[in-house]
């Protein structure tokens, strides 16, 4: 893990360098960028060029005819994506997306200015595609592919959480997530990944899941939470597994089930399903919700999306229940059914408990836990004890890629008010569709990329930061499997003192279940409040 | 440097114009070839820009959503910043292209030590750009005098509500005033702006430069050398109605003038200005958010080789049955592919 600064010691400085941006070269500093992927993760799906490298090295070993394969690649992908073409020639660099990076913000590099980050590829769409750059070259903004252009690419596209911030503000629409996501293919064509994306997206082809937990180990880790929640409310569950002829199929990112504090949003479904009754299963085979084909290529992104159709069609199941997840839900929004649809198998989601239709997945088959469980409490189906999260003074952060490729906001609000009594917004600046990003997503949550991350998550941190000063906020609520275990380590770098939850562990904390005991403590085991001072008399 | 080659380009172009009149005396080349190839470069170039963007398709609905998208009844929805149909997309463009949305939403950070952020009220991007394009459509609107006989109604209306100012003689157009401090705030701000003037390059100069040198010609013309507009006139309907004349005496600036407007037009295509047609390609804009709602189909969709269940099945088998877990093919049966649900 490269050392990381203190946040007093981390430095930050936006003046810009003498020298114009295409004369500056990439310094490529222990912290700021990812490891590369390793040839058995990119051939373990098909990938090629795999290959030993390391960035640090003045030779990436590139493959011999690297040059026509890049070109290539972007006529292909320029005859394949109308959004490409357009986002290659309309930008008048306004300069209205410059400070809307958090990357930009956090880091002060004038090529994470989203303008720039997108002139690194424009610039050679214009030198080696279009006849003005051709003649004009630099005048026309246009430069030549050279090897220092890739590592440029490398060093910046996967310093790009593709989160959308900036495409709110352009007056175009101008989306640096489409622009990194394509550059990542090309980057891709040459063997050019990082490995915690080739190797979660190897895992998640192979296993089922990014994590690589293999079936029995997965039952294994349900049944602790089925422990553990018995544990905390009395109550014994029993989740089903791979089970033919359930009503519903559903699936969360696979961070849920490994990871800390998206351990504890597991719980908090699993008590819900229970208690509800919901006639459910989990597929070890469809076992992740996430997508890290996304930040590889197009394709990858349909392979791996491919699992959950076809486990629902394989289950018969009627229709699909996704949990809390980032990018997820972009792919299931936006890709989903263009890519493995049409889903004529299964049924127009209903809640079996409030008939409530949910039209508006109606050719999806899927639904969002949290637009599932705001239609349970919005009728009275749930009781619930908000009480137990006094504790908390929460507030909450919009995920990405639910805000800006979704619109996924009021949802999450209803049903944090109504299992917490104390929430407040962050800044208007920061939070709905002009959320800022964790700073790890789109797959740089890894521990070498560490300062970037804590940069990158510097915008999000410091709106925390101001409510924690204003009103005393502890406690931050995300929608995302990502979140939960990027804005954890961020908080402690910057915010000490505010813990990361997801929405469904506040609803599990305050659902009151059939036939359970009186709860002493949270599904993290501390004490609920309340409970403290009771024992503080008794002394 | 960047602008300096940018006013260069400019200048050089009215220097050009300048000795192609007075000392060429080529008045048929400036006043009526230069604008017909002009203007076939504009619209051939238009349309070959438009026809390339509509050859591509869109396979995925992406578009960016900035508002609460349609889920339950109760929950109050936003139709201009998260469209989930045509109507309201239709609502959204209208937003964006008459009023600039999304640029009104800008706002500038700034850092300060600790580190700590603060977003800072920032609308002048958004009224320099309003203005810019406002007062230009005004200005295109109101040289229609020029092309048409008779005049329609309505030019004469707007030039007596952009003269209202009444100021000197001949009346100064607020469109006017309101371009050239537009155009000059737009320069500036790149020029002056440390950060903007970084991304900026001569390509972001060239265009700003040569319609301020429009608009400066264009207020010499009307203002001070007063141009003979008849004769003026008597050229452009000339040349809509390809019966060329061109009159004597009109005068070398008008014609630098019309050079640079030719310019500005025929390089139009080919450059950056092509903003003002690729937005409505826009597949972050263009698209309603429904795509929960109704499938979209990509045109160059093609099957991929995916993990099936079998094959996982194949690899996982004896775990699974080992923790539990349901199985298709049962081993112990001695392995006929019966994919029916076993559970040990």
């Amino acid at each position: 893990m490269a050392r990381l600064p203190k946040p007093s010691e981390l430095g930050l400085d936006h003046a810009l360098p003498k020298k114009g941006w295409m004369d500056t070269s990439v310094d490529f500093r222990s912290g700021t960028w990812s490891h590369p992927a390793r040839a058995k993760n990119l051939e373990a799906v098909g990938f090629l060029n795999g290959r030993e490298w390391s960035p640090a090295n003045h030779d990436w070993k590139l493959p011999a005819n690297w040059k026509r394969i890049v070109f290539e690649g972007i006529r292909e992908r320029l005859e394949k994506f109308r959004s490409l073409r357009i986002f290659m020639d309309v930008c008048v660099r306004c300069g209205a997306c410059a400070d809307k990076c958090h990357f930009y913000l956090g880091s002060g590099d004038p090529k994470n200015m989203p303008v720039l980050r997108s002139e690194l590829l424009r610039s050679i769409y214009r030198g080696e595609f279009t006849l003005a750059g051709k003649i004009m070259g630099r005048l026309a903004g246009a430069r030549k592919l050279t090897e220092s252009v890739v590592k440029e690419w490398f060093y910046y596209f996967f310093q790009c959480t593709e989160c959308r911030r900036c495409s709110v503000f352009c007056p175009f629409g101008i989306d640096t997530a489409e622009i990194t996501m394509i550059a990542r293919e090309l980057l891709n064509l040459l063997g050019l990944n990082i490995d915690w994306i080739a190797g979660s997206v190897a895992n998640c082809y192979h296993t089922g899941n990014h994590l690589g937990i293999q079936p029995h180990a997965f039952k294994d880790m349900i049944d602790f939470f089925v422990d553990e929640i018995e544990a905390v409310s009395g109550v014994r569950i029993e989740p089903s597994f791979n089970r033919k002829g359930a009503e519903v199929l559903f699936i969360t990112p696979s961070g849920d089930v490994f990871a800390d504090p998206g351990t504890y949003t597991m719980m908090g479904y699993l008590m819900l399903f229970h208690e509800i009754g919901l006639d459910y299963t989990l597929s070890t085979y469809a076992s992740e919700g996430g997508n890290f084909g996304m930040f590889t290529s197009h394709e990858m992104m349909k392979r791996l999306n491919s699992k959950m159709y076809a486990e629902a069609r394989r289950l018969g199941v009627k229709w699909m229940l996704g949990g809390e997840c980032g990018h997820m839900w972009r792919a299931v929004n936006q890709y989903m059914d263009t890519m493995n649809g049409p889903a004529d198998f299964l049924e127009v989601p209903k809640s079996p408990v409030t008939g409530t239709v949910f039209e508006n997945a109606s050719s999806t088959k899927m639904v969002h836990i949290v637009e599932f469980t705001a239609d349970l409490i919005k009728n009275g189906k749930l009781k619930l004890h908000s009480g137990r999260n006094n504790n908390l003074v929460m507030t909450y952060h919009d995920s990405c890629n639910t805000s800006r490729g979704m619109g996924f906001f009021e949802e999450p609000r209803y049903v944090i008010k109504s299992v917490c009594n104390n929430f407040y917004e962050m800044p208007r600046e920061t939070i709905r569709e002009q959320t800022f990003c964790c700073g790890s997503g789109s797959g740089l949550n890894n521990d070498e990329f560490i300062e970037m991350r804590m940069r990158g998550g510097l915008p999000r941190a410091n709106a925390v930061r101001f409510v924690q000063e204003r009103h005393g906020v502890n406690a931050l609520s995300c929608i995302c499997a990502i979140d939960r275990s990027a804005l954890t380590t961020l908080m402690d770098y910057w915010v000490p003192g505010v813990s990361v939850y997801g929405v469904h562990e506040l609803v599990g904390n305050a659902l009151v279940m059939q036939g359970e005991t009186e709860r002493k403590t949270d599904l993290r085991g501390e004490p609920l409040p309340g409970t403290e001072a009771v024992e503080d008399e008794d002394i | 440097m960047n602008f300096i080659i940018s006013l260069m380009a400019v200048l050089a172009l009215v220097v050009a114009a300048f000795l192609g009149i007075e000392a060429a005396g080529l008045s048929r080349v400036f006043g009526v070839a230069i604008p017909y190839a002009a203007f076939i470069l504009l619209i051939s170039g238009v349309v070959y820009r438009v026809l390339n963007w509509a050859s591509s398709p869109v396979p995925f609905r992406i578009p960016t959503t900035a508002g609460q998208q349609k889920t339950l009844p109760w929950i109050k929805r936003d139709r201009f910043d998260n469209p989930c149909n045509k109507i309201e997309v239709l609502g959204r463009f209208i937003m964006e292209v008459l009023f600039f949305r999304s640029l009104f939403r800008n706002t500038r950070a700034e850092v300060d030590k600790g580190p700590t952020l603060y977003y800072q009220w920032e609308k002048w991007l958004w009224l320099g750009g309003l203005a810019l394009h406002y007062s230009l459509l005004v200005i295109i609107l109101r040289h229609l005098r020029f092309f048409a006989e008779p005049v329609p109604s309505f030019v004469p209306v707007l030039g007596g509500m952009d003269g209202f100012l009444q100021v000197g003689l001949p009346g100064i157009y607020v469109s006017d005033a309101v371009f050239m401090i537009a155009v000059t705030y737009l320069l500036l701000r790149r020029l002056i702006i440390p950060r903007i003037r970084y991304i900026s390059i001569p390509a972001d100069y060239l265009p700003l430069s040569l319609i301020l040198a429009i608009g400066v010609t264009g207020i010499l013309l009307r203002y001070f050398t007063r141009v003979d507009l008849l004769k003026v006139k008597q050229l452009a309907i000339g040349l809509i109605n390809f019966q060329c004349v061109v009159p004597e005496g009109i005068g070398t600036l008008f014609y630098i003038h019309l050079f640079l407007v030719c310019t500005l037009i025929a390089y139009f295509p080919f450059s950056k200005l092509i903003h003002a047609g690729g937005i409505f390609f826009s597949p972050t804009m263009n698209l309603p958010n429904d795509s929960r709602m109704r499938r979209h189909v990509n045109p160059w969709d093609y099957p991929v080789e995916v993990q099936t269940y079998v094959e996982y099945e194949e690899r996982f088998r004896e775990k699974m049955i080992e923790a539990g877990l349901p199985v298709a093919k049962d081993i112990a049966a001695g392995g006929p592919a019966i994919y029916s649900l076993t559970k040990k």
